[in-house]
């Protein structure tokens, strides 16, 4: 599936449902299932600057495409995390660099858009967005 | 200690902000110690000087210079009443709390020489403990901290220890931001002065709920922010004794600080004006006036009992909760309850509280060498205030063991 294939899928997935207790303990499960850095890469180097709580962020090419892990001391930053990576992991550097990003609007977490929030999502999208730029530049 | 004869329904019809909802629940704000909310008296007092009588003041013949001057020092003189200044001149208007702890910083430049120390409270807010920093780099003095215990209070013992004739500066605050700590100000002033040191207390979460008596206390330099005590934004007032402000030198330069300027000297204005250079917030000075006078009229004893009945009723509620810890647990404190929940990061409670409509601050509340201590990435922290009610605390109790529900 391609991003925007996968960001219509996730946000199929939310529209069922009709609170917001419900889908902020759908975005708690689907952290669960984060696929999980590495202990070795957790460094002060891949923290994502701009959050309350601690995310690490590691990148890797596999082949053409870019493949994501990631972690968090907060839970529902690591639901978060946990939904930009199932919808940039395992794509091509360009199209990361090229996707747009308001189907987290469109699942209902459009307060933590702001860029003065504490939780930092759009550092984190700042920061997939930038991994990509660099494995491009490299494939270039 | 007295009862609280607080009338908090007639309290709470002068805070409009307290009618709204958030996230489509009413809300309810325990973030008091960032910035207290706003009564219609104070909210009045704004509108009605942009209103009439707006002007740049101590310069104009004008009737509105006139009017707008008279407004302003009559608010100095308010503001001296409340805190027992000595004299109207030794109280200076400045954009806040950590504005008055610069200039005091700024000014001690000259007087430090290398070698000499520096005590600070190991529980101080960053804008206590940046600025000490700074002069210490700028002069070659040494800071030397202050150490506390698990409840969050001073070892006083080693304060004691710690003193010398090579001490010249004490910093400490009043009460603690991140754990509601009182903390014994007169003993460390008194302390401080038999060796010569002088005293800045930061008494920004202390005036919200304690009358100072600044000469009483005997304090060198205190300094508040209004914002935190129903006033607004961007003004504060520093109280330095006469003979401290004579000898710092100007923190700022530009119009109103001086008396004469010329290409190859200027002189400097008496005091206060000295360290108010520039068009001042005038309206901000008039509102704080105007919000001393809100909370006179309540009365600080009733205040402090009310709030304290408060913090008696959360704690306990709080404590009931599982896996629950209060951080800050001195003898002496003030209604401020920061806390963690065991297994869980403070900023996932403050979303889910916040999507309920509670208000709280999450983080290290600015003193992260406090959250160093405890191990902690940070804390959610309540802060009450008169104006709160016992069912805003059960729904706080409520919203964090549902918290806890979705978030273990």
């Amino acid at each position: 599936m391609n991003i925007a294939e996968i960001q219509e899928e996730i946000v199929d997935e939310f529209s069922m449902f009709d609170d917001w207790m419900q889908r902020y303990e759908y975005m708690i499960e689907l952290g669960k299932s984060l696929p999980l850095i590495q202990e070795q890469y957790k460094t002060e180097n891949n923290i994502i600057k701009g959050c309350q709580s601690k995310v690490w962020v590691h990148a890797e090419l596999e082949d053409d495409k870019l493949v994501f892990t990631a972690d968090s001391d907060a839970i529902i930053t690591k639901g978060i995390i946990a939904i930009l990576i199932r919808a940039f992991s395992h794509q091509r550097p360009q199209d990361i660099i090229d996707a747009d990003t308001e189907f987290i609007d469109e699942i209902g977490l459009k307060e933590h858009l702001s860029p003065t929030r504490a939780n930092g999502l759009v550092s984190m999208i700042k920061q997939l967005k930038l991994y990509a730029i660099a494995y491009q530049t490299q494939l270039n | 200690m007295i009862d609280s004869k607080i009338d908090i329904l007639k309290i709470r019809k002068d805070f409009p902000i307290l009618n709204r909802e958030v996230n489509g629940k009413p809300l309810v704000y325990f973030d008091n110690a960032a910035t207290s909310q706003t009564p219609q008296q104070v909210i009045d007092v704004i509108v009605d000087y942009y209103e009439n009588y707006n002007a740049n003041i101590h310069r104009g013949v004008h009737s509105l210079s006139q009017e707008a001057t008279d407004a302003y020092e009559n608010a100095r003189e308010k503001i001296r009443n409340h805190f027992n200044i000595a004299h109207a001149h030794e109280v200076i208007f400045t954009s806040g709390t950590t504005h008055g702890i610069n200039l005091v910083a700024n000014g001690f430049t000259g007087l430090l020489k290398k070698g000499d120390e520096i005590l600070v409270s190991a529980m101080e807010h960053h804008s206590n403990i940046v600025p000490w920093q700074m002069l210490c780099e700028r002069t070659g003095a040494v800071l030397r901290i202050i150490p506390m215990n698990r409840e969050g209070e001073l070892i006083m013992e080693v304060f004691h220890d710690m003193l010398s004739e090579k001490v010249k500066l004490v910093f400490c605050n009043h009460i603690s931001n991140a754990l509601g700590t009182i903390n014994p100000i007169k003993e460390i002033i008194d302390a401080a002065h038999k060796v010569g040191a002088a005293v800045l207390v930061d008494g920004a979460q202390a005036a919200p709920h304690i009358k100072a008596d600044l000469q009483d206390l005997d304090v060198d330099f205190y300094t508040v922010s209004a914002h935190k005590m129903c006033g607004p934004t961007g003004i504060g007032m520093l109280y330095g004794k006469s003979e401290w402000l004579k000898t710092l030198p100007p923190y700022q330069g530009g119009g109103e600080m001086i008396a004469e300027v010329t290409f190859e000297k200027t002189t400097y204005a008496d005091l206060p004006h000295k360290f108010e250079a520039g068009t001042p917030n005038v309206c901000g000075g008039i509102a704080f006036g105007a919000a001393l006078d809100y909370m006179n009229a309540i009365g600080f004893e009733q205040i402090a009992a009310y709030e304290n009945e408060l913090l008696q009723y959360a704690t306990s509620e709080l404590m009931k909760i599982e896996g629950l810890v209060i951080y800050g647990t001195a003898k002496e404190k003030t209604s401020v309850i920061s806390f963690n929940i065991k297994g869980i990061h403070p900023y996932d409670i403050g979303t889910i509280l916040d999507k309920l409509g509670i208000a709280v601050r999450t983080g290290h509340h600015c003193a992260q060498p406090i959250m160093d201590f405890y191990q902690i990435p940070g804390t959610v922290r309540a802060s009450l205030s008169f104006y709160n009610t016992h069912e805003e605390i059960d729904k706080l109790v409520a919203a964090v063991e549902k918290a806890r529900n979705m978030l273990l």
